[in-house]
């Protein structure tokens, strides 16, 4: 098992600017997921990791070994894609076994890893199936099987819960990083589905235009947003923004919004007057009758315990996470208020979220 | 639209018995949505009220008359499929045109113009009808394939699975979208999907479906709170509901083999409660925190207070708070 470390990773298709100055690690053991929507360039990220496609410039060390010219074959890496590619003609034992086999490696030890693996991915009982009758979820398994056998020094997977209806990918979700804990292989994992990131992930990397917008735990990424998109992308349903124009002074503990002040974490720098953004998420807005914010309920969506509440107001619909018990009618006037020591600034112009009390308390802020 | 009765259905394929004495009707200007797992038989329900299929018996009624031997276009209903089809050489608006401008319809120019303006200014894609289908992005062509069942007034729209296809955000959009254009047109709509949230969300009853049989349906609440059966039971919540051996606690009433039990279904406290539990693991998933418990080596996971300090390792104390009984073939049995 190794570090996998990339330092200004850049990869251009002509005229296109895929990665733009990646930089990240994925120490020893940990699992770390690119996050992002399509085209953001995360897929390109790990097929540099690869091998499968060369940088245009930059760094790809392996355990400390600079890796970024050799070929995928040479770098000890095992790659899970979306669309488990299975031989057709082949039962589950010889799929899993492939890759050994074209290693050289002996037929006993081959069956002794095979069995192991399967052991691992709890698929002993279908060793000797055929793999075109396996149902989804068994499939990429075999497929897990053939990367697992071959003990690389990490994984690198392209989205492969993607193909999987949702009850099977919520149950694979936990299995693979049941799977990581045991292993305890470095992992990078490349998704576009923030549940899985939030799930699975030692470390998320959020990707957006090429770019590495932030690279933090689950938790920090959530909770700590370094940019607009980042706020935008993560959470469902996910942040409100309530755009304002105003200043601040360092240690400032209030906004102005409207004519209502507002409490916020205090300021760590100070602002000349200019476009901002407030972000506060579902679950941190409150109804009372004195909130700071008044508007007409628009609609909720009842999930059991919790309900989604859509209130618009003047500074657009804004969402609200509140239990289900409490009731809402159709364009009722509300009152909002929201938890202070939780919400987020932005500068609307770079996106770039404003240095605050909230951002110390991160492990990786 | 119209009423529609589902009479006593059935439908196999081979040996697999896909739909098996099916019988639901969905009311005037109501919203039904038919939830199960891959391989329930939803889309072979929908299919045979389309016409799609034919039922091996039964009968589908679509606003009073019996319209099982007929052909789908004589049956007055539009199907969205899960995998939007558009003509990619035609524009949005042409796309939206095109069942309006079928022979058999004879709608002058001026009204079919009139319409799909009205829908697309309802689906928001109002700025896009002169944009070619393929210059759209998934969620728009998506759109594109709902406003051209929406163009039309059918007895009753079929939906298979139409937000599957789209990404996490948007599908949280569409949803509150979809349910306001039911509403403000007062749509029937019969929905087929294998997400709850969807089902809990938009459906005004949903249908649990399970192996081709209806096992329950009623108002999301009524699903919820008041579940038949523990397989129902575990189709609505997240995280999902606990089901706990009755021997763990005690007052069970008779009969009762398990427990289910939800987040609200368990106070936790420090000290004083019935069992203690202690924390294996916190699940940050962002807008909820899931807490994972082991009660006497049974695993139970419920959603955490974020304002409550707990770390793996803590003791903690449970109490139930009304929660759900099941006998051993899973049926409910009475507090």
């Amino acid at each position: 098992m190794a570090q996998i470390r990339i330092e200004a990773l850049n990869k251009s298709f002509g005229t296109f600017h895929a990665v733009k100055a990646a930089s990240f690690t994925v120490e020893d053991g940990q699992f770390l997921c690119l996050l992002g929507p399509s085209g953001c360039g995360k897929t390109t990220t790990l097929r540099m990791i690869a091998g499968l496609e060369l940088p245009t410039s930059g760094t790809i060390r392996l355990g400390g070994e600079d890796v970024t010219m050799n070929r995928a074959s040479a770098r000890d890496i095992a790659f899970v894609f979306q669309l488990f590619a299975l031989y057709p003609h082949m039962n589950v034992r010889r799929n899993i076994g492939f890759p050994l086999k074209c290693e050289g490696i002996g037929a006993a030890e081959r069956d002794r890893r095979v069995v192991d693996a399967a052991r691992i991915l709890r698929i002993s009982h279908l060793l000797d199936r055929s793999v075109s009758g396996l149902a989804g979820g068994d499939r990429q398994r075999v497929a897990l099987g053939r990367a697992i056998v071959r003990k690389p020094k990490c994984f690198l997977m392209d989205e492969p819960l993607g193909a999987l209806d949702t009850e099977m990918r919520e149950a694979m979700i936990h299995e693979l990083r049941a799977l990581h804990d045991r292993l305890g292989a470095t992992t990078v994992y490349v998704t576009h589905d923030q549940l899985e990131a939030m799930a699975m992930a030692d470390m998320i990397a959020v990707m957006n235009n090429g770019v590495v917008e932030q690279v933090a735990s689950p938790r920090d990424i959530y909770d700590r947003p370094a940019s607009l998109f980042v706020a935008d992308f993560i959470g469902s349903p996910p942040m409100n923004f309530l755009p304002f124009r105003g200043s601040l002074q360092t240690g400032a503990r209030a906004i102005r919004l409207g004519k209502r002040e507002v409490a916020i974490p205090a300021a760590r720098e100070a602002l000349a007057e200019s476009d901002l953004v407030l972000g506060v998420r579902p679950e941190h807005v409150r109804f009372t009758d004195r909130g700071m914010v008044r508007g007409e309920v628009y609609g909720s969506e009842y999930l059991g315990t919790t309900q989604i509440v859509t209130v618009t107001t003047r500074y657009g619909a804004l969402k609200a996470r509140s239990p289900a018990s409490m009731s809402f009618q159709t364009g009722e006037n509300v009152g909002l208020d929201f938890r202070p020591d939780t919400l987020s600034i932005f500068d609307k112009e770079s996106g770039r979220a404003i240095r605050t009390a909230l951002y110390e308390g991160g492990a990786h802020g | 639209m119209a009423e529609v009765e589902i009479g006593a259905v059935s439908k196999t394929f081979g040996k697999t018995q896909a739909v098996n004495d099916l019988s639901l009707t969905v009311g005037d200007g109501e919203f039904v949505a038919l939830l199960g797992p891959t391989g329930a038989g939803k889309t072979t329900t929908l299919r045979l009220v389309a016409g799609l299929e034919t039922p091996d018996s039964g009968s589908i009624r679509i606003g009073g008359r019996d319209v099982t031997g007929d052909a789908p276009a004589d049956r007055d209903v539009a199907f969205v499929f899960q995998q939007y089809s558009l003509y990619p050489h035609l524009t949005v608006f042409e796309n939206m045109a095109f069942a309006l401008r079928a022979p058999i319809r004879r709608v002058p120019e001026v009204d079919i113009r009139a319409k799909v303006q009205e829908v697309a200014r309802l689906l928001h894609i109002e700025t896009k009808l002169d944009n070619k289908a393929t210059q759209l992005s998934g969620g728009q062509m998506q759109r594109v394939a709902i406003g051209r069942a929406l163009v039309r007034s059918p007895s009753i729209y079929l939906m298979d699975e139409p937000l599957s296809s789209l990404d996490a955000k948007l599908r949280g959009e569409m949803r509150l979208e979809l349910k306001r254009i039911q509403t403000d047109l007062g749509a029937t709509i019969l929905y087929v999907t294998h997400d709850q949230t969807e089902a809990m969300t938009m459906a005004s009853r949903i249908g649990v479906i399970e192996a081709g049989r209806l096992m329950q349906i009623g108002t999301p609440r009524e699903i919820y709170e008041n579940p038949i059966n523990a397989h129902v039971a575990a189709r609505l919540g997240q995280p999902t509901i606990n089901l706990l051996p009755a021997a763990l606690f005690t007052g069970v009433p008779p009969g009762a083999t398990t427990i289910g039990a939800r987040t609200e279904h368990l106070a936790i406290a420090r000290s004083g409660g019935d069992v203690s539990a202690t924390v294996t693991r916190i699940e940050h998933l962002g807008d909820q925190s899931h807490l994972h418990l082991d009660l006497g080596g049974q695993p139970v996971v419920t959603l955490a207070d974020p304002e409550a300090r707990l770390g793996a390792g803590d003791i903690v104390s449970l109490r139930l708070n009304k929660p759900l009984f099941f006998d051993a073939a899973g049926g409910r049995v009475a507090a």
